[in-house]
């Protein structure tokens, strides 16, 4: 997917139903509405992530985007609109719903235990036990390593203590959380705020070996030079509608931008398609 | 900006199966400074262990070091130190047990008036005295975990109400005399020591075991591929326990042997120990202490585990009392002034965190030595109750500063990165 250098301005390129990169999405959003009293957060929101595909959720502050990775993950579930996993109709109530679904989100707090090991990390509330419920140090180590290397990430030693390793580590190893529980489908929320720059690149690669996986990643940032290294596809949010979609092939950080702050560069905007019609100003 | 995606991507997968995960350079040299705070943070307090002994031993000439006076002195600490091991679970959680001490002396009345006055054979007051210890821990969780009070709040209430309600039961006696030869038999009469078999013998075979753990598993690593200790490293971990303990051994076996409620001590931090370090309840501890909220989006039940640390805390606390009240041979009206802040400088001195998350259960033995041979060392040069208050309370209170200090240095150089 990465052969094509030519970047014709002006074409977006976005899955119409019927004919995804590959087949039916893992995950499929319609009509995403959700309102906070007055305000309305979200309204009509579609979103579609592919297996293997790398989906760039930007937009501004009160754009929407985390509201609707919330409702994703299950912590503020919409009030309205239709969800589909791998085709499947269901309804995300909670995190544990989430979850079961194959849906995992990492949220910029990263929520490790600083005080324990990298392996009670990974395995914090599923430990491995042993037929006595004596915990299998040893079986989570090795499984644990095998994910770590799946991912590429390096570490001094897979027992440091997590409050010792560095921020892109720390990132990993949220990251590497997620696949130990059999995630579809990983939300990475601002996964490079606050990195320096060899971390970030850290980051950017473990989000390129998650793709290899094909996992569906979507990945929220306010960073575009990130997003356009890592991301297949970026979809743009202004006051809580899908405003754009681009794919990053054919796209300038200068359109994203446009599309972001609402100033329009020439024809490159697109509705994206929802019943309702234009939604674009 | 294709680009940069090919070149991560070739980049990457050539490397992804060769290369281990687990790099020892990364690993920065740690400072002598650095290496006291971590893994050797033990050896200030062991220094000052020897420093304090040293002081007594030569102030008293050379009685302090009698092997009467140190199987004495363990026996002194018992309760010190099963309540400091109660403490340690609850600090932990980053809590606070300020009841600790009043429930010991609740449960030792307990225990006192259902076999002196009402008659019931010495194991099962022992029983009941745990079991309204371990009630009395569950309700503190239940308002701590459930109804979200502030430890110090539920457990400063439950301290003042234990200390009236033990009164209360007590009928105005003073103090209640236990003649129970199954009670003063654990720690208060001078049969109260191991038989030289068992007491040899017994901790002689769990030490064979845990070397035999040691090894077994040594081989099992190396079979995983997984990264193990050098040889060296491990015969020298080895030959440093075998000579701890058999040495401990060889000191009480030149007196009377082991006493009883050094040996029930001792079980009791082996036994929580091991539920620490070995088992899924163990690590949720530490994970609630260190990180509640992630703990609780891992799944992990944090107001089930918070109630189970308070009952335990209490629960070992009545087993304190069993053995203060065996060893006295009396249960005594009124609550020890020192005694709360003996096992929570004890659990703090060998180095458990007050900021939860921190802190091994063994480590409150260098503690509990320390609280115990200024009492000790003190009694013995005829200084009143007075010079050891005024002692202990400074010495708390530099542990605790250590602590604190030790956090602040700890927290600065992992933000640095």
């Amino acid at each position: 997917m990465a052969d094509s250098t030519t970047p014709s301005v002006g074409e977006t390129s976005m899955p119409m139903p019927g004919q995804p990169p590959q087949g039916e999405p893992l995950l499929r959003m319609r009509g995403i509405g959700k309102s906070f009293g007055a305000v309305r957060a979200l309204s009509g929101v579609d979103l579609e992530v592919y297996a293997g595909e790398v989906v760039g959720l930007v937009g501004d502050n009160g754009a929407g985007k985390s509201t609707l990775v919330k409702t994703i993950a299950g912590v503020g579930p919409a009030d309205e609109g239709e969800i589909f996993v791998q085709g499947q109709s269901v309804k995300i109530t909670s995190p544990q719903v989430a979850t079961r679904l194959g849906i995992e989100t990492v949220y910029q707090d990263l929520a490790l235990c600083d005080n324990l090991d990298v392996v009670g990390n990974l395995y914090l509330g599923r430990e491995l036990r042993s037929p006595l419920g004596i915990m299998s140090e040893n079986e989570m180590e090795k499984l644990g390593l095998d994910v770590l290397r799946s991912l590429d990430v390096k570490l001094p030693s897979i027992r440091s203590v997590v409050a010792t390793l560095s921020g892109g580590q720390r990132q990993s190893i949220a990251v590497a959380k997620t696949i130990l529980r059999n995630a579809k489908i990983v939300l990475l929320d601002e996964p490079t705020a606050a990195l320096g720059v060899a971390q970030t690149r850290q980051v950017l690669n473990l989000i390129l070996r998650l793709r290899e996986q094909g996992i569906g990643v979507v990945v929220i940032s306010h960073n575009l030079a990130d997003v356009f290294e890592v991301v297949d596809r970026v979809i743009v949010l202004r006051l809580g509608k899908r405003v754009a979609t681009f794919d990053v092939k054919n796209t300038t950080p200068e359109q994203v931008v446009g599309a972001i702050t609402g100033a329009e560069f020439g024809a490159i905007l697109k509705t994206n398609g929802t019943s309702e019609g234009s939604n674009n100003e | 900006m294709s680009e940069i995606i090919d070149k991560n991507k070739t980049g990457g997968s050539s490397t992804s199966q060769s290369v281990s995960v687990e790099v020892p350079e990364y690993r920065k040299r740690q400072t002598f400074g650095q290496l006291l705070r971590n893994d050797l943070g033990f050896l200030p307090v062991l220094l000052t262990l020897i420093a304090i002994m040293i002081y007594f031993g030569a102030t008293t000439g050379g009685l302090f070091f009698e092997p009467r006076n140190l199987s004495e002195l363990l026996q002194q600490v018992a309760t010190i130190g099963v309540d400091a091991l109660g403490v340690t679970l609850v600090l932990l959680l980053g809590e606070i047990d300020l009841s600790a001490a009043s429930v010991t002396t609740l449960c030792a009345v307990v225990m006192g008036i259902l076999s002196e006055r009402n008659g019931l054979p010495a194991w099962e007051a022992i029983l009941l005295a745990i079991l309204s210890g371990a009630f009395v821990g569950f309700i503190n969780g239940i308002f701590i975990a459930v109804l979200r009070i502030p430890s110090f709040i539920v457990t400063l209430a439950a301290s003042i109400g234990y200390a009236g309600l033990l009164l209360n039961l007590l009928n105005a006696q003073s103090t209640l005399i236990v003649h129970n030869p199954d009670i003063t038999g654990i720690s208060g009469s001078a049969t109260s020591y191991l038989t030289d078999a068992l007491g040899v013998g017994l901790p002689t075979l769990v030490l064979l075991v845990y070397i035999g753990i040691l090894l077994y598993d040594q081989r099992g690593r190396r079979k995983a591929g997984l990264r193990t200790k050098s040889m060296p490293q491990l015969i020298g971990q080895i030959i440093l326990m075998v000579v701890v303990v058999e040495g401990a051994l060889a000191l009480f076996e030149s007196y009377h042997g082991v006493p009883n409620s050094t040996a029930i001590l001792f079980s009791l931090i082996l036994v929580v120990w091991l539920v620490l370090t070995k088992t899924p309840f163990g690590r949720h501890i530490y994970a609630v202490g260190g990180n509640i909220e992630a703990a609780r989006r891992a799944g992990i039940n944090v107001v089930f585990i918070r109630v189970a640390v308070f009952t335990l805390c209490s629960a070992l606390a009545a087993v304190g009392g069993i053995l203060a009240a065996s060893h006295q041979n009396a249960v005594a009206s009124q609550v020890s002034t020192t005694l709360l802040l003996q096992a929570i400088g004890a659990a703090v001195i060998g180095g458990v965190s007050l900021f939860g998350g921190r802190g091994s259960a063994w480590s409150i033995i260098l503690g509990t030595l320390i609280i115990g041979s200024l009492e000790n060392g003190l009694a013995l040069k005829s200084q009143g109750s007075e010079v050891q208050q005024m002692v202990e309370g400074a010495v708390l209170l530099l542990a605790v500063t250590v602590d604190a200090v030790v956090r602040r240095a700890q927290s600065r150089s992992s933000s640095g990165r």
